[in-house]
């Protein structure tokens, strides 16, 4: 049975409504709602239905980033992760911080732990980037299984269907292996007020990048950060008669 | 200057973001070569050859190649980087090119800069965050820039003045920890999405997914793919294929129609880009209205029956 880590990244909550800093050097994250990345959220409820179903031995919950990661962390306990790892990031360098580093992190910690599967969300909803289980992968030159709707493990035989373009695919892994999770993978659990107290006493570990031989440089500076531009809103039609008009006229139908 | 474009085929044909990535490679500058690799490329190579701009086709044919698994291809691509000292290696963003290139850049331990919408210089690309509502511009300071584009972004780059030379591509032993065992592309007698000229989406309004039919039946008027937001996906209403938005499908049609879609941000950065944007939806509230050229208040149960009754 394996052991399965599962990233999780602190982001600001889906339902708020993003501002530009003025100085265009990022958006406004103080004093802003976070929460579990929501495909976290999906790769959580998958490592702990594999663990219920008796093909994981215990789910290990990671964080990177700055203290409040905690609270991530702890979502995650509450949903049902056993114990967590939080890799301390200061507040200060975490803008630096990007999925090569986390993939990086993600790599060492899998080694130190013994880890046979990780999963992670497909991407973070902030910076869009979807890259981190393709990294993580490669730096273990472990198999992947990118943009999974549905796992299966037989053995060391992980059946991944995956999410393509136009409909689906399904691939076999050699475990160990990482996935992420895509949308449809699974529904994630609430964590019920029992599990979030029983959450407080489960262990976390505090380690530093540098604890595990990861040093945060980048080669990547954003020069500026901006409000996309706005598109105008049109008019208001009465009835579908004025509609298909409108559309003729502007020769489209 | 010189640009990679990892090619993408299925069933020995070239997949049309492809094109989309050339003119991107073209904007930087510099030569273009190609990479193929399939289990057959023959057809594909053909078609590459063509492509404007492209100036090398390298073909890595063989059974290895099956499925395009990037546990097999992340090899042929570094080896090929280490011979050719490319200055970019572009892939289009779509799930084999999301999927492929950060598995390269990890192994040369360089950043890749994902789903790009333009390009300021050799060295500068502007992509979207936080699903469409920020715009970043970033800088690259690797000695290779490992690039994803956005197929909406740039034209598709012309398929028939141009004339690449063929050469194969250096032998090189992928893992073979994974194996491809199938796909399930959905049928469709409709346009890909990504390629339609006309998009009607449905949404949460839909009410269940046998609803869409009514979408289909407008569809089959207007030759138009049908869509649809993610909360129609989230609940249960069409597979996840059909989803438009940051997490989905990317599209910029002429004719965009949303149909019950209230207009989440996550959606609107899947489809702001299309150049007329209709919106029906019975809540006039509704924040899809802020961004359609024209907005329709009304029932879609009523609405949407009388366009396809008026369109006979």
């Amino acid at each position: 049975m394996a052991r399965v880590l599962v990233g999780v990244k602190r982001v600001v909550d889906y339902a708020v409504k993003i501002r530009v800093k003025p100085d265009k050097s990022g958006v406004v994250t103080d004093g802003v709602k976070h929460s579990m990345n929501p495909f976290d959220e999906i790769a959580v409820e998958e490592a702990i239905r594999l663990k219920e179903k008796k093909f994981a031995s215990e789910v290990v919950a990671v964080t990177c980033g700055p203290t409040q990661n905690q609270e991530t962390l702890r979502t995650a306990l509450a949903m049902g992760a056993d114990r967590g790892i939080h890799v301390e990031i200061p507040a200060a360098d975490y803008p630096k911080v990007g999925p090569l580093h986390v993939s990086k992190i993600l790599a060492k910690l899998a080694q130190k732990e013994e880890a046979g599967l990780i999963i992670v969300g497909k991407q973070a909803i902030d910076d869009d980037c979807n890259q981190t289980a393709q990294m993580t992968a490669s730096f273990l030159d472990w198999p992947q299984g990118t943009f999974a709707s549905e796992l299966k493990l037989e053995g060391d035989k992980l059946t991944v269907v995956r999410e393509i373009d136009g409909g689906l695919e399904t691939i076999e892994l050699k475990m160990p292996a990482v996935v992420s999770a895509d949308l449809r993978l699974n529904e994630p659990r609430y964590a019920t007020l029992p599990n979030i107290m029983k959450a407080k006493k489960k262990k976390v570990d505090k380690l530093s990048p540098s604890d595990l031989g990861v040093e945060i440089a980048t080669n990547i500076e954003v020069l500026e950060v901006s409000d996309p531009p706005v598109r105008d809103a049109g008019m208001k039609v009465e009835n579908t008669e004025e509609l298909i008009s409108k559309l003729k006229e502007a020769g489209l139908v | 200057q010189s640009t990679l474009v990892i090619a993408e085929q299925s069933d020995d044909a070239l997949t049309p973001i492809t094109l989309n990535a050339v003119t991107a490679a073209s904007q930087i500058g510099g030569e273009v070569s190609c990479l193929l690799a399939g289990a057959n490329c023959s057809k594909a190579t053909e078609e590459l050859q063509k492509v404007k701009g492209v100036s090398k086709v390298i073909v890595a044919e063989g059974p290895g190649y099956q499925g395009l698994m990037p546990e097999a291809l992340a090899p042929l691509i570094t080896g090929l980087q280490e011979q050719s000292k490319f200055s970019h290696i572009l892939i289009g963003a779509s799930a084999f090119g999301k999927s492929l290139l950060p598995r390269v850049a990890a192994k040369f331990d360089i950043e890749p800069i994902s789903d790009i919408i333009g390009i300021k210089s050799a060295d500068t690309f502007v992509r979207t965050i936080y699903a469409g509502n920020a715009i970043q511009t970033v800088k690259s300071n690797a000695n290779v820039k490992l690039v994803t584009v956005r197929e909406t972004a740039f034209e598709a780059a012309e398929t028939t003045r141009g004339s690449a030379t063929v050469e194969k591509a250096p032998d090189c032993e992928g893992s073979t920890s994974s194996t491809w065992v199938s796909q399930e592309l959905s049928k469709s007698d409709r346009p890909e999405l990504t390629a339609a000229r006309v998009v009607i989406s449905g949404g949460r309004g839909m009410k269940n997914g046998e609803n869409f039919s009514l979408l289909y039946d407008l569809a089959d008027k207007l030759n138009a793919a049908v869509g649809a937001s993610r909360a129609a996906v989230d609940a249960g209403f069409v597979p996840n294929d059909m989803q438009v938005g940051q997490t989905g499908k990317i599209v910029a049609p002429e004719l965009y129609v949303a149909v019950g879609i209230s207009g989440a941000i996550q959606h609107l950065a899947g489809m702001k880009d299309s150049k007329t944007i209709v919106a029906i939806n019975k809540d006039p509230e509704a924040p899809i209205f802020q961004v359609s050229d024209f907005g329709l208040v009304e029932d879609l149960f009523k609405a949407v029956p009388e366009m396809t009754k008026a369109l006979n």
